[in-house]
């Protein structure tokens, strides 16, 4: 069994899990948890959309 | 002056956690088995949670066509893809022992699933050390 996944939804995939560890791993209580566990997902997202304007940038 | 050497007298009349043997098991479950350190402090939504989560990020490695790296001496690059696969603990065992993760050059998101697996067992390496710091008492 082989799955692809296109680059955005890797990218989605990657955020969702790892920013869920690093909640549960770097805050004291759930209400903190959560989040920073939100904050770490829009700055995997948002970096991702950054650096894919900045190289859409740099192409031109 | 009165109130810092206070300060340090406070300081030094703590006395240091007694180690229990939690804080040496914890941290070895948690590594064989992501999530189990906390589980069996009974944290067990957080448990379910990191296993899960680093468990997904593994077989969806695989699943990719992912490359797992094995013991070696040659390119540095090799050897720390090594030490963050070996994070995974029992996931990287298991895989080892059925001669999983060869990796498809044919794919190209293979390349993406080498790198889901290294970083599952670098979080897990994140969640050992908070399952050690909640066993010691550092952290609830």
């Amino acid at each position: 069994m082989t799955i692809q996944l296109s680059h955005f939804s890797a990218a989605f995939v990657f955020a969702l899990f790892a920013s869920i560890v690093f909640g549960i791993t770097h805050r004291e209580n759930t209400r903190e948890m959560v989040r920073y566990g939100l904050y770490c997902f829009a700055m995997f997202l948002g970096g991702v959309f950054v650096a894919g304007w900045a190289m859409w940038l740099v192409r031109r | 002056m009165a109130n810092q050497t206070a300060k340090t007298t406070t300081k030094a009349a703590v006395p240091a956690q007694p180690a229990s043997m939690m804080a040496v098991i914890a941290p070895a479950v948690g590594w064989l088995i992501p999530g189990a350190g906390h589980m069996i402090q009974r944290r067990w939504i957080r448990g379910v949670l990191l296993l899960v989560s680093i468990g997904a990020l593994f077989v969806l490695g695989l699943l990719m066509q992912g490359h797992i790296y094995k013991a070696n001496g040659g390119d540095i690059l090799d050897m720390l893809g090594f030490i963050g696969d070996l994070g995974a603990g029992g996931l990287y065992i298991v895989t080892l022992a059925m001669n999983w993760g060869q990796g498809a050059v044919a794919f190209a998101t293979a390349d993406y699933g080498t790198k889901f697996m290294i970083v599952a067992g670098l979080l897990n390496l994140i969640a050992v050390a908070d399952a050690y710091h909640i066993a010691i008492g550092k952290k609830q």
